[in-house]
C-alpha cells in the first residue's frame, strides 16, 4: 500500500478566503472567549501589516484599521474537510480524515489510472489550487509516515521501507506527531531527531513514555498494522456561503454562486454522478428563506452548465430582502450517463447539444416552456394530444386515419366571412359522455373564399354556423 | 445619358460585371416539391440559411410546404424545433405526413423572447431545422437569424405576414404562398423565376 498525505496547513483560513470577494485585503480569523478574543490565523495582507497569530483582537485592530475579523467556526472547517474528502474520493476509494488538518489517500490502487506518481501528484496539486486550498503532499508506504513526512518536506515521495527509515530518521522529534507530551520531554533530553529516538533501547523507551509512543513508532516504520476510519461519501450535497454583508442584487450573488456550483460539480465528478434537481436557498435576516429550485430534465454535472442554469433561475427571482447566506442543497443525484458522440463528428463551432440547449431555454423561459406533443387515442380534437417533457417515445401507428388538420386551434372560434365551400364531410364526432367533456359535432373540410383549407364543425344536422377548429395548412 | 459608352470600355474599367453561368452544386436539402425544386437554384432549399415564407392568411399550405423537409430530417434522427407556433400541431396529422413527431420540440415563448429563443436554437447547432413566427421582425432581427442559421448550420423557416413582402429582407430565399401557387420573391444564387410555381392543394 502507498499512502499520500495532503496536509492542509491553512485549512481554516483558506476556507474563508476562497469564498471571499476581496481575499487581498487584511483578514483574520478570531477565536477564544468573548473577554479575550485572539487571532487564530491571518492572511498575507494582514501579516504584512504586522499581525500575527495569538495577538489580541484589540491590538490587531489598533495596528490595522480596516481589518476584517471572521469568527473561526469549527463547523465550517469540518464542512471544508468533508468537502475535500469527497473530492479525494474521486482519486481513491480509501480516504481518511483521521489526522486533523490532513487528508490521507491510498494511492497504490489508483496509480494504474492516474499514474505515474509525479503526474498524479501534479493533478492533485492542480485541483487543490483551483479549489483554493494551500497544501503539502507527501507519499509513504503507510499513512502515519505520510502524515509525518508531509509536515516536514513538501513533495517527498518514499515508496520502499528502507528509504522510509532513512527519511524518518531526519524528522525532528517535534514534527513526528508523537502522542502525549513525549516530544518536549525528548527534546529536553537533547534528542532532536527520530533517528536518535529509534536508536534508543526499546524497552526503556516504552517504560518512560508508555506503549503509545512505541505503537506510533511501529506504525511509522510499517511494523504495526494501522486502523483508519475511512471516509464514506454522503448521499446529498449541502454547501453554504455566509456573506458578511447584505446583498441586495442578484448580480452580487453570482460570485458565491459560481463557487457553490463549482463545488457541486467537483463533488459530482467524485461520485461519478449527475444532479437532476437542486435548491438554492437565500437566507435573510429575520424572515423566511427564499427558495429557488433548479430542475433539470436530464442529469448534468458540467460546472459551466450548472452555473449558467442556476444563474438563469436566480436572475428571474425577485429577492424580497437583503441576502445574508446562500446555500445549495442537492438531494437528487442520479447516475450520470454522458451522451455518446461520434468520434469524428463534424459539428459546427460553439455547438451545444440538445439537453444543454433545452436547459438553457427552460432557465430563461420557464420550466414548462420546452415540450413535445404525443398523440392520445381520443377522437375529440381537444384531447388528442398530451404534453410530454423530456424524451418522448415514438408514437405507435394508428389504424385508421381520417383527414386531420396539421394546425389545431387551441379553442374553436366562429368562422367568419362569406359562406365557405364544403369539400368533404360531414364526419360525426360524438363521444366523451363518460367524462363530462361531451362532444357532438359534425366536422367538415371547407375552403374559404381566400382559398384557405379549414376544418370546421357545426352542431349535428345543421349547416351554416361553422366553428373553425383547425387549418389544413 | 447623352454620350454613348461602348461596352468594351465599361468592361475594361471593371464597372460592369459579366455573370458567367457556372455549374452549381446540387442542394442537399430538396424541398420535396418537384416544381419548387426545379425553380430554385441548386434544386432545393439554400443550405444553412433563413427561408422566409410570406402568408396572406393561415391555412394556405404553409405547413404542406415544409412537412416533407421536416419528415426527411426527423426520420434521419435529427431534431427540429417550433418556436412559439401560432396553433397547436396535430400529432396524428404530422405523423401521417411522415414526421417522426417525437423529434419535434415545441418552445413556448412570448413575442419578446421568441426571437431570442429562435436564435439560441439556430446557433446551438443541434437542431437541423427551426420554424419560427416572428411577429414584428425588422431587418436587423432577420439578419441575426440568418447569421445564426449559418453559424449553427441549421435551416431556419420564418413565417411572416405577406404585408412584409414589400420590405427588403436578408433571407436567402423568400417565398410568397398564394392560392394554389408559390411566388419566389428572392433566391440567393440566381434570378427569381418570374412565373409563379404551381402548388396544388391535395383533393379531399
Amino acid at each position: 500500500m502507498l499512502w499520500a498525505c495532503v496536509l492542509l496547513p491553512h485549512l481554516a483560513l483558506d476556507t474563508v478566503l476562497r469564498r471571499h470577494p476581496f481575499p487581498d485585503q487584511p483578514l483574520a480569523l478570531v477565536t477564544g472567549p468573548a473577554q479575550r478574543r485572539v487571532l487564530s490565523a491571518v492572511n498575507a495582507a494582514a501579516a504584512a501589516r504586522g499581525l500575527h497569530r495569538g495577538q489580541a483582537i484589540a491590538a490587531a485592530q489598533a495596528l490595522c484599521g480596516d481589518l476584517q475579523a471572521v469568527d473561526d467556526d469549527p463547523a465550517r472547517r469540518e464542512r471544508a474537510r468533508d468537502f475535500l474528502a469527497a473530492w479525494a474520493y474521486r482519486y481513491s476509494s480509501q480516504v481518511s480524515t483521521e489526522v486533523p488538518g490532513a487528508l490521507l489517500l491510498e494511492v497504490q490502487g489508483s496509480l494504474g489510472l492516474f499514474g505515474p506518481w509525479p503526474a498524479f501528484e501534479a493533478r492533485l496539486r492542480e485541483d487543490l489550487s483551483a479549489l483554493g486550498f494551500r497544501h503539502r503532499i507527501a507519499l509513504a508506504p503507510n499513512a502515519a509516515a505520510a502524515a509525518v513526512l508531509a509536515g516536514c518536506h513538501d513533495g517527498l515521495a518514499v515508496t520502499t521501507p528502507e528509504v522510509l527509515r532513512g527519511a524518518l530518521s531526519q524528522v525532528p522529534v517535534a514534527r513526528a506527531r508523537l502522542p502525549g507530551g513525549a516530544a518536549p520531554a525528548l527534546e529536553r533530553m537533547a534528542i532532536r531527531t527520530l533517528g536518535q529516538v529509534l536508536a534508543l533501547p526499546r524497552a526503556s523507551l516504552g517504560q518512560r513514555f508508555g506503549a503509545g509512543v512505541l505503537a506510533h513508532l511501529d506504525r511509522l516504520l510499517g511494523q504495526a498494522h494501522e486502523t483508519l476510519a475511512l471516509y464514506q461519501p454522503p448521499d446529498f450535497f449541502d454547501a453554504k456561503v455566509e456573506l458578511n454583508y447584505d446583498v441586495e442584487s442578484s448580480q452580487a450573488l453570482l460570485f458565491p454562486l459560481r463557487r457553490l456550483t463549482a463545488d457541486l460539480a467537483a463533488y459530482l465528478a467524485g461520485r461519478d454522478g449527475g444532479v437532476s434537481r437542486f435548491v438554492l436557498r437565500l437566507g435573510h435576516e429575520g424572515r423566511d428563506d427564499t427558495e429557488v429550485a433548479v430542475g433539470l430534465l436530464a442529469p448534468e454535472r458540467a460546472p459551466a452548465t450548472l452555473f449558467e442554469l442556476a444563474r438563469g433561475r436566480l436572475e428571474r427571482v425577485a429577492v424580497p430582502a437583503p441576502v445574508r447566506t446562500l446555500r445549495l442543497l442537492a438531494r437528487e443525484l442520479p447516475p450520470f450517463v454522458p451522451a455518446s458522440r461520434e468520434l469524428f463528428e463534424a459539428r459546427p463551432q460553439q455547438s451545444v447539444d440538445w439537453p444543454a440547449l433545452r436547459e438553457r431555454l427552460r432557465a430563461r423561459l420557464g420550466n414548462d416552456a420546452v415540450y413535445g406533443l404525443a398523440p392520445v387515442a381520443d377522437h375529440r380534437p381537444e384531447h388528442c394530444f398530451k404534453r410530454v417533457q423530456g424524451v418522448a417515445e415514438p408514437a405507435p401507428p394508428s389504424g385508421f386515419d381520417p383527414p386531420r388538420p396539421t394546425w389545431l386551434l387551441a379553442r374553436p372560434i366562429p368562422l367568419r366571412g362569406p359562406a365557405p365551400r364544403v369539400l368533404s364531410g360531414p364526419e360525426r364526432i360524438e363521444t366523451g359522455w363518460w367524462d363530462g367533456g361531451d362532444v357532438q359535432r359534425d366536422y367538415y373540410v371547407v375552403e374559404t373564399a381566400q382559398g384557405q383549407r379549414a376544418w370546421a364543425f357545426c352542431a349535428p344536422g345543421e349547416t351554416g354556423a361553422y366553428m373553425l377548429h383547425g387549418w389544413f395548412a | 445619358m447623352g454620350a454613348l459608352v461602348s461596352l468594351d470600355t465599361l468592361l475594361a474599367d471593371r464597372r460592369l460585371w459579366r455573370g458567367q453561368p457556372t455549374a452549381r452544386a446540387a442542394s442537399t436539402e430538396p424541398s420535396g416539391h418537384a416544381a419548387l425544386d426545379a425553380a430554385l437554384p441548386g434544386g432545393g432549399w439554400p443550405e444553412a440559411a433563413l427561408v422566409e415564407v410570406l402568408l396572406p392568411a393561415d391555412g394556405l399550405g404553409e405547413l404542406r410546404l415544409v412537412l416533407p423537409t421536416l419528415a426527411r430530417h426527423t426520420q434521419a434522427g435529427r431534431e427540429v424545433a417550433l418556436v412559439a407556433p401560432p396553433y397547436v400541431p396535430h400529432p396524428r396529422a404530422w405523423l401521417a405526413a411522415g414526421v417522426a413527431f417525437e423529434r419535434v420540440h415545441l418552445v413556448a415563448a412570448d413575442a419578446r423572447q421568441a426571437l431570442w429563443a429562435t436564435e439560441q436554437c439556430l446557433r446551438a447547432g443541434c437542431l437541423s431545422a427551426v420554424l419560427c413566427w416572428p411577429p414584428q421582425a425588422d431587418d436587423r432581427a432577420l439578419r441575426r437569424l440568418q447569421v445564426a442559421a449559418e453559424s449553427g448550420q441549421s435551416l431556419a423557416f420564418a413565417f411572416r405576414d405577406a404585408r412584409a413582402a414589400a420590405n427588403a429582407s436578408p433571407a436567402a430565399l423568400r417565398l410568397q404562398v398564394e392560392r394554389e401557387q408559390l411566388r419566389v420573391l428572392k433566391c440567393r444564387g440566381g434570378l427569381a423565376p418570374p412565373a409563379p410555381v404551381p402548388f396544388p392543394s391535395p383533393l379531399h
